[in-house]
């Protein structure tokens, strides 16, 4: 088990495409990180840099303190669950397991203690005599994920291990690996696209965009102080809704009302023209059903629901609404960044389970101001958490993330 | 698929013969050269399908009679030529759609066109250059007389199938090995070369049966017992006496000949079709 | 930060792009080293011995009287193209190509689709028969052929002789038309298993749900054959019978066994076999071999550039 630093990761292709611009990333001994972002962000591409399936065009990887650019995947000792498995297919599952320990000239005493024991701990014994083609898509995710352990490797590559999984497998093998990891106190690292993952797994998680770095945090800390409209858009579902508004003194002028944001959570918005304020579904309610306690920290509106879909535990409606053209271009890049496609300009709004708004009708909505963000449209910057952490540095646990961070607006602006 | 217990009786007993039809068309002439062998000398003219009595007396013929020289110089001929004509092309093969379905270079479609361009090359417009040549350099009537056109034969289709069968690899196990601790070559022994094997051997059998039913270059190339293999021998064979009808002799030649042939095939049928139908759609 | 390395050194660019090509080239010079013999082999065997034929054509040359070898132009072709027996074998070659490759197209069919629908007990026993004419050696089968309709080991007349024309003394090898049947027959049956199978792969790609599509629009069995199931396979069909046609027209093996080309059956293979082998006449032969090797380019190109043939699909390439 060993701790892994990035530091100033950079990869370019023959082709001049850079994939990874200058990563850097603290990884403790024993943490679960998770690198996540859209396809094609080059988060791939770091992990295999990480496990030496591709070379590192400059910077330095250090595995437990040791720089490890030259050295060739075997001698990096860290094993790897790929996407599709990677399963021999001519080679039993217990053949599978073994494999690391046959290569390392293991006795067979050990191996088959070894190999039993990883069985054991996946529940996999009845199946070590078959072949990977005739196991199931969650068989061989376990089988995959024995070879992985069975060998006393520094840490834990996991390249979307779950994306050729059904949904409830997905959860089910989710937990399982949660379970192992905490178990075996190991050194993890995972991709992933799929940010229920991103979320429930990891002791922090990475969040990349265009091989660049945007913030690294804690699940809590990503969804509730996002740095930027990037990773405000890509954590949480439903996503955040983005709201234009023109800034006029402290008065915010948006399609659903003028507002005022509370004392303490208003930016200094001087020299701010238009600004994009975002708001998570669960940040609204139905006005008729908000305890009296905290509905003085919101507004009201009026909205037309075009939408109801009730989910049982809570519902969701939808309430289409016009924005200028350049903010709904704006929208519209973003979403399809996100790999999602934005049809029309819409807030998505979660409401309480009793709430009784009917589809088709105009609603009195109640909006939590004590919960809205403000991001700057043109760096995509979020205001409000620059402003709480002082001085326009973005606050984040790893030093190195905020230098990201802040590198991709510097970046993004030059580029725009 | 329509689930097959419910097709009506009707339906089954019409598919019930269209299957024994499709069977018949495929036996009918095999057997028919079986039953032939067996017949004696004065039975061949009887005009019936099966023998009057069923003799060994044309395989000892041929085995161990007159014919014998002949036909096990013949058969002996096409076994080691055939091998190592299938040997070498399968090597070349090898290698060169390996270096298809794994590397990048430019010239790999040029060098399936190739391929595909010497497949449907007519035979006997090799033949008329070579047997000039061959004549002025003393190749003719020897082995690698016929084992250098043979390349022709088998080069092409192994090529073919044989990248065919390389592309499926799913490469990337080699990775996967190199992560679990593999060498280079620890990961080509280990993991890619019981995943090619199968497909090498496919590869081999069909570019043997290729060269084993050649005729043109085995009647033009060769003028004796030194060079010629059997499917020529059996256009040459005569019968015990010059005014014998060799009908008997032939058919137990052929049979002999065809017997190993086609268990080969049904041994490997799966994988033989694979491959055969794999170069040529898309798969 | 000031730590945007974005623009790293040129130097540093360089080196990377240098490192690059490098390997590209390395790759790419591997590549040609492992691919390369087997290319230069298939060229010398085929390739090199074209271009020997064309030159040795236009020569007017016997190898029974090296002495009198003469450079006559393109005389051998002017000779060869004014002659009745060329135009009698390439009429022949066509007839024969015509009819098998019509034929086995059907049957090729019916026999796919015989497997590919076949009950499932039935289906491995088939496929394994189906096989059995593709492994006989061609030259075996037409011995199996020939003796079959002989006159004197024969079991055809006596089986057949309630059939209108078809006698006890019925000479099959007697004539053009009843040789030239026998010939087709043999090679039908050998061959047909080899378009079957390419077929039978073609149909395996036509999707089950669109049959189910098609059933559910309520289009009958012929309609789905005609509207679904052929237009889905027409790339499988074409290089069938493509790779099939071809072949046909290179027919040697059943005609020298049966007849020798008596009868009028001499097919051009034939022809450039008889002149070069049998009578020696090297100018004349590479002659008819040139031509050869020029109708069957003239084939490869009508089907491809005609029927638009996807050789891609043929190689096995996405």
């Amino acid at each position: 088990m060993a701790a892994i630093t990035l530091k100033n990761i950079n990869k370019q292709y023959g082709d001049g495409y850079r994939a990874v611009k200058d990563v850097n990333l603290d990884i403790a001994d024993g943490e679960f990180v998770i690198l996540v972002g859209p396809s094609g962000c080059g988060k791939s591409t770091l992990l295999r840099m990480i496990v030496g399936l591709e070379d590192i065009t400059s910077g330095e990887l250090l595995i437990g303190g040791e720089r490890v650019n030259e050295k060739a995947p075997r001698d990096r000792n860290l094993s790897m669950v790929f996407q599709n498995y990677a399963l021999y297919p001519h080679l039993t599952v217990y053949e599978n397991i073994a494999f690391p320990l046959r290569l390392a000239k293991a006795p067979d005493s050990e191996v088959d203690e070894r190999v039993r024991h990883a069985a054991e701990l996946l529940e996999l014994t009845e199946h070590l005599d078959r072949k990977p083609a005739n196991l199931s898509g969650g068989q061989r995710q376990r089988v995959a994920m024995g070879r992985a352990i069975v060998r006393e490797a520094q840490a834990f590559l996991f390249d979307e291990p779950l994306s050729n999984l059904d949904a409830k497998l997905r959860g089910q093998m989710r937990t399982e690996i949660s379970r192992l990891q905490k178990r075996l106190g190991i050194t993890t690292v995972y991709v992933t696209h799929d940010q229920v993952e991103a979320m429930t797994l990891g002791d922090r998680v990475a969040v990349l965009r265009k091989g660049v770095l945007q913030q690294v945090a804690s699940p809590r800390e990503l969804y509730e102080r996002p740095v930027n409209l990037f990773v405000a858009g890509f954590i949480g579902s439903p996503p955040m809704n983005f709201i234009p508004a023109t800034v006029e003194r402290d008065e915010l002028h948006t399609p659903f009302g003028q507002w005022r944001l509370p004392e303490g959570k208003r930016p200094d918005l001087s020299g701010h023209e238009i600004v994009l304020l975002g708001a998570r579904p669960e940040a609204f309610e139905d006005a008729a059903v908000v305890s009296e306690t905290i509905r003085d920290h919101g507004v009201e509106f009026e909205a037309h629901v075009d939408v109801i879909e009730w989910l049982g535990n809570e519902q969701y409606a939808y309430v289409p609404y016009e924005a200028p053209d350049d903010i709904s271009a704006q929208l519209a890049d973003l979403e399809r960044e996100l790999d999602s496609e934005a049809m029309r300009t819409q807030l998505v709004v979660s409401l309480d389970a009793t709430s009784r708004i009917p589809e088709g009708s105009t609603a009195q909505l109640w909006l939590d101001l004590r919960k809205v963000h403000v991001f700057d449209p043109a760096s995509g910057t979020n205001l409000t958490v620059a402003q709480s952490s002082g001085n326009g540095a973005a606050k984040a646990p790893a030093g190195d993330a905020s230098a990201a961070a802040v590198d991709e607006s510097a970046d993004g602006s030059a580029q725009g | 698929m329509m689930d097959e217990r419910d097709l009506p009786t009707r339906e089954k007993v019409l598919w019930w013969i269209a299957g024994v039809v499709v069977i018949v068309y495929a036996l009918f002439p095999v057997v028919w050269i079986v039953a032939l062998s067996f017949k004696t000398p004065s039975d061949l003219g009887s005009k019936r399908f099966w023998p009057t009595s069923w003799v060994w007396e044309n395989y000892d013929n041929i085995l161990a009679g007159d014919a014998q020289e002949l036909f096990l110089s013949a058969l002996r001929n096409s076994i080691g030529i055939s091998l190592i004509a299938t040997f070498i092309s399968v090597v070349l093969a090898t290698f060169a759609a390996y270096a298809i379905a794994r590397l990048d270079f430019p010239g790999k479609r040029v060098i399936l066109t190739t391929a595909l361009a010497v497949a449907i090359f007519p035979v006997i417009s090799i033949v008329t250059p070579l047997f000039n040549l061959w004549r002025n350099i003393g190749l003719y009537d020897t082995w690698p007389g016929l084992i250098i056109p043979y390349l022709s034969l088998t080069l092409p289709i192994s090529i073919w199938t044989l990248s065919a069968f390389f592309r499926q690899i799913p490469w990337e196990l080699e990775q996967a090995a190199q992560v679990d601790g593999a060498t280079t070559w620890q990961a080509f022994r280990k993991v890619i070369v019981p995943l090619a094997a199968p497909g090498v051997f496919t590869t081999a059998i069909i570019s043997f049966f290729i060269a084993w039913n050649d005729f043109v270059y085995g009647i033009s190339l060769t003028s004796t017992e030194r060079a010629r293999p059997v499917p020529a021998a059996l256009a040459f064979f005569t019968g015990a006496s010059q005014f014998e009808d060799p009908a008997g002799s032939i058919a137990a030649a052929a049979v002999i000949v065809t017997i190993p042939v086609v268990v080969l095939v049904l041994l490997f049928q799966r994988r033989i079709v694979s491959g055969l139908t794999q170069g040529a759609v898309k798969g | 930060m000031t730590t945007t390395r974005v623009p790293d050194s040129a130097a540093e660019q360089e080196a990377v792009a240098a490192a690059l090509s490098d390997r590209a080239r390395a790759e790419r010079r591997l590549g040609w080293w492992l691919a390369g013999p087997a290319f230069v082999v298939m060229l010398l065997v085929t390739a090199y011995p074209i271009v020997q034929a064309f030159y040795d054509s236009l020569f007017q040359f016997r190898l029974t009287d090296p002495d009198a070898r003469e450079f006559n132009w393109l005389g051998n072709y002017w000779v060869v193209l004014t002659d009745s027996v060329w135009w009698q074998a390439v009429g022949v070659t066509v007839l024969i190509t015509a009819i098998t490759v019509a034929v086995e197209a059907v049957l090729g069919f019916a026999l796919a689709l015989v497997m590919h629908r076949a009950l499932r007990t039935l289906r491995p026993v088939l496929r394994t028969a189906i096989l059995v004419p593709y492994a006989i050696i061609t030259v075996v089968s037409a011995f199996a052929w020939f003796y079959a309709f002989d006159i004197s080991t024969g079991f055809v007349n006596s089986w057949f002789d309630w059939l209108p024309g078809i006698g006890a003394d019925t000479n099959w090898f007697g004539e053009f038309s009843t040789s030239v049947t026998v010939i087709i027959a043999s090679e039908i049956w050998k061959t047909t298993p080899f378009i079957s199978l390419l077929l039978l792969a073609g149909l395996a790609q036509v999707p089950e749900d669109l049959q189910e599509a098609a059933k559910v629009d309520g289009a009958t069995w012929w309609q789905r054959m005609y509207k679904v199931t052929i237009p889905n396979m027409k790339a499988a069909i074409m290089v069938a019978l493509l790779f099939r046609t071809l072949d046909a027209f290179r027919i040697f093996d059943n005609v020298f066994i049966m007849t020798q080309g008596s009868n009028n059956t001499e097919v051009v293979s034939f022809l450039a076999y008889r002149q070069t082998i049998s009578r020696l006449e090297i100018g004349l032969g590479s002659a008819v071999s040139v031509l050869l090797f020029l109708c069957v380019v003239l084939i490869s190109f009508t089907f491809i550039k005609l029927f638009k043939v996807d050789l891609a699909s043929a190689r096995g390439e996405r």
